[in-house]
């Protein structure tokens, strides 16, 4: 007994000592502590308390917020099946069964000799290769019954996930840093991101040799904007940063991919990471920040080696550290913070509770990131692509940028499109371009219900199909889903509201409990049990969500919700009928009698058809 | 330093105050009641349970963790923002298992006068989500009754902020964000009966009581029993004639 508690203190030891005792870095502790030991116990909690001069309901706080962090014991190798509705209109149920009958286990559940668990997770960003899964950091993808029933088989002869991979996939995935099956789909490239052969640091070189203000009103006149999906201008994120008084100021990149159906981010973080950290440098010498940090979500964590090493060449060639390509007095450096299972930190000030070693819960605004961030500190944070968007805009100048797009949308964006379509993927598309085009594009199987911008997003029909991918009409942080009139409407609202229940923080009231009510009264529609005034219902809950919540995921959260009963009115109406017997649609006689009978130990004279005989 | 001195309108009604405040300090000060239940007297405001939301200048903002500033243009008593408030006191009635007839702190529960002040009298339209919740009974001398707990947080901030201890913290996520406490369980962490986090008026409902001493004071004669909450501050009002 003392033996294992020594083990497990040596343990608690050695992490905090890998980050020497900073509480800041508290989420790769726990992730190291995680990985060791298979589950952060109770014990294991005081024990790290003790170790970072901490409280125990403190760390259990960050262990019970975070999806990949777990009180109880997990398996050696952990299958977390992306359950995105791509996902599962791709079959990834069949998948999932085939994955419990091999291993013996449910959903959620770890087998008996600690070998496997086994569990459904938020979207992976594998929308484009679906059915996904993640064992352990490794990603699988284009999973079918039988391909699951060979990786168990595989994995039980030999627990090593590298093993996996047969078949590597194309560009950097095939490095021997990711050695992933990952494909990037790249179908579509547009002369800002995805280009053939960039020219290497031309966007920082210029930079460099122009005074930082100079550097801000370049992007300013550009009119990029963040594309992560606020749409906030990024010129006039860098000016305030800058203006605010303060010792040192920090850059932060936001790869916290999670909205539902988004992988464009995963494809620039594997074939464009120089163009990041250089735009993130540009953006440091632009605001004076000294420190950056790129927030890489946990689902991407099969990329930490090729991106950690990317940093260190950087380092070498005198693009990071002190005196950057020479100029004097330009100091920099990034370091990765891999995140833990949560799509609110993608929400800029969760993503900096999350920096700083809390529970990634949104900061109180004002004051904003910019005046207030990481630690106190004046921050910028924006999306991987609008870094790269930087990068380029000073190579070739705002009025080349500008000159794409529409007038409020500056620029090409990258589109991640997935669900019935035979060519899902990455495309480039410049600003105001028509949703028929890209379904034609990708081409989409007689499309009926499309997605745009995720679960946060619109749901439009048929007849909306001519508007335009733009920050003034369809705004998107790059989710494209497209479905075929053979998909439920309702199906789809009911997986967005339950990732939303799901992924709330549960910090305020309307967005913790409201969308459980939302959710509930959509599958009570879905079930076919509703009346017209459900809507009535929904729509005043929705507003009632959406005005009174504290940050994006509650003001977007019913959004789902309200474009649907906008957009598909037939459907809604369809399953919300009037009843003509005075009785509720939702009331069901059978189920009501139940309890009676469990207790009476008798049946219904009324209801049922054999009278008298015992229920059980 | 003297701060400098604001002026602004709540519902038409000029109010004054110093750069610093917040909407909420500054119409308590002038007397105008705006409801809250997270936001207490002596602690840092948190903005969680959203029942003090106004429109600043047209905007959806929590009054508790607004700055007050001068020329801003306050909304805080319309029949939309009554209905989105009784619509979240609804909701926490739903979330928790609220049974007032029975509970200890009828009378003087804050989100029960609150129902009442904002005329919620029957069974919202919301369904009952009745979570199990176990009661920690551990302490000699504390119960908690999480079933009452609406996760305003106002015994963790009490804990840190005035006691300097952590008994009491969140764990958990989305629908199962909750309190917890330093340890397995409340005996075995370091609070004291004369901690602020457990003194009476901290917890708003009836989650946090003191064993043995249970019922002492009579229905009838609780802090709302005879006054709706809110009224301790609209005194001040009529004073100084305002309107």
């Amino acid at each position: 007994m003392r033996k294992v508690r020594k083990g497990i203190s040596a343990v608690v030891y050695r992490s905090c000592k890998a980050f020497n005792h900073d509480r800041t870095r508290i989420l790769d502790i726990l992730r190291k502590v995680q990985t060791s030991l298979g589950c952060i116990s109770g014990e294991t909690m005081e024990m790290l308390a003790e170790e970072l001069s901490s409280h125990r309901v403190e760390i259990e706080g960050l262990v019970s917020f975070y999806s990949f962090f777990s009180e109880k014991p997990k398996g050696k190798i952990t299958i977390r099946l992306s359950d995105d509705i791509v996902d599962r209109f791709a079959g990834v149920d069949k998948v999932a069964k085939v994955f419990s009958d091999e291993l013996g286990i449910g959903m959620g559940q770890t087998s008996s000799d600690l070998n496997f668990s086994l569990e459904y997770t938020s979207c992976i960003g594998m929308s484009d290769q679906a059915p996904a899964a993640l064992i352990n950091e490794s990603v699988v993808t284009k999973l079918t019954p039988q391909s699951a029933r060979t990786i168990v088989r595989k994995l039980k002869q030999n627990p090593v996930t590298s093993n996996l991979v047969k078949k590597k996939g194309d560009g950097n995935n095939a490095d021997p840093l990711i050695n992933a099956p990952v494909k990037n789909n790249i179908r579509r490239k547009g002369d800002v991101l995805l280009a053939d052969r960039l020219p290497a640091e031309a966007g920082l070189k210029k930079a460099l040799k122009m005074k930082a203000d100079a550097v801000i009103q370049e992007i300013g006149h550009s009119g990029l904007r963040g594309r992560g999906g606020a749409g906030y201008s990024t010129g006039l994120k860098w000016e305030l940063a800058r203006k605010a008084k303060a010792k040192e100021r920090y850059v932060i990149c936001n790869a916290d991919e999670g909205e539902p159906g988004t992988f464009k981010d995963r494809v620039l973080l594997t074939e464009r990471p120089d163009l990041i950290f250089e735009g993130m440098t540009i953006a440091a010498y632009a605001i004076g920040g000294t420190k950056g940090i790129l927030y890489l979500r946990a689902e991407y964590a099969y990329l930490l080696p090729y991106m950690e090493s990317s940093l260190k060449k950087r380092r070498t060639a005198g693009l990071l550290g002190k005196n950057i390509t020479g100029k004097k007095g330009f100091a920099f450096d990034i370091r990765i913070q891999l995140g833990a299972g949560a799509y609110i930190c993608g929400e800029e000030s969760s993503l900096i509770s999350s920096c700083e070693g809390l529970r990634g819960e949104p900061k109180t605004r004002p004051p904003f990131p910019v005046e207030k961030g990481f630690l106190g500190f004046p921050t910028v944070v924006n999306n991987v692509e609008t870094f790269c968007c930087a990068a380029r805009i000073l190579d070739k100048g705002a009025r080349w940028f500008s000159g794409i797009g529409t007038d409020q949308s500056t620029g090409t964006k990258l589109l991640s499109i997935s669900g019935d379509c035979t060519r899902p993927g990455i495309y480039e598309v410049p600003y105001g371009v028509a949703v028929t085009d890209v379904l034609d594009m990708a081409g989409a199987d007689a499309p009926a219900i499309v997605q745009v911008g995720g679960a946060s997003g619109d749901m439009i029909g048929r007849s909306s199909f001519h508007r335009k991918i733009s920050y003034e009409d369809l705004p998107t942080g790059g989710s494209f889903m497209t479905f075929n009139a053979s998909r439920n409407v309702l199906s789809i609202v009911d997986y967005f509201l339950e990732f939303f229940v799901h992924e709330s923080c549960g910090y305020c009231t309307p967005c913790r409990v409201g969308n459980v009510f939302l959710r509930e009264r959509i599958q009570k529609i879905k079930n076919g049990l509703a009346e017209e005034a459900d809507l009535r219902y929904l729509k005043d809950l929705s507003n009632t969500i959406m005005m009174t919540s504290r940050c994006g995921l509650g003001h977007t959260s019913p959004k789902p919700v309200l474009s649907s009963i906008a957009h598909f009115p037939i459907v809604y109406a369809s399953l919300t009928k009037e009843r003509t017997d005075g009785r509720q649609a939702s009331f069901d006689i059978q189920k009501a009698l139940e309890e009676s009978r469990r207790i009476a130990k008798r049946q219904s004279m009324i209801y049922d058809p054999v009278y008298g005989e015992a229920a059980d | 330093m003297k701060r400098r001195a604001i002026e602004f309108k709540i519902d038409g009604i000029t109010v004054k105050g110093s750069a610093g405040q917040t909407v909420m300090d500054v119409a308590d000060q002038a007397g105008i009641y705006i409801p809250r239940l997270c936001d207490v007297e002596g602690l840092e405001p948190q903005g969680s349970c959203r029942v003090c939301t106004v429109k600043v200048d047209g905007r959806p903002a929590a009054a508790c963790t607004q700055p007050a500033a001068h020329g801003i243009d306050v909304i805080n008593n319309t029949p939309e923002i009554l209905s989105y408030r009784r619509d979240l006191i609804k909701m926490l009635f739903q979330e928790g298992n609220h049974l007032c007839s029975i509970c200890e702190a009828s009378g003087r529960c804050e989100l029960q006068a609150m129902a009442y002040r904002l005329g919620i009298m029957e069974p919202a339209k919301y369904p009952y989500l009745q979570p199990v919740r176990p009661i920690d009974a551990s302490h000699p001398d504390i119960l908690l009754d999480k079933n009452r707990c609406i996760r305003c947080g106002r015994c963790i901030r009490a804990s840190q902020q005035i006691d300097r201890k952590n008994v009491f913290g969140y764990i958990g996520r989305g629908i199962n964000k909750r309190v917890g406490v330093d340890g397995r369980n409340l005996a075995d962490t370091d609070v004291d009966v004369n901690d602020s986090a457990v003194a009476p008026g901290t917890c708003p409902v009836g989650c946090i009581i003191m064993k043995r001493i249970g019922f002492h004071e009579p229905i009838g004669q609780r802090k709302y029993d005879n006054a709706p909450i809110g009224s301790e501050i609209e005194k001040t009002r009529s004073g100084r004639g305002k309107e």
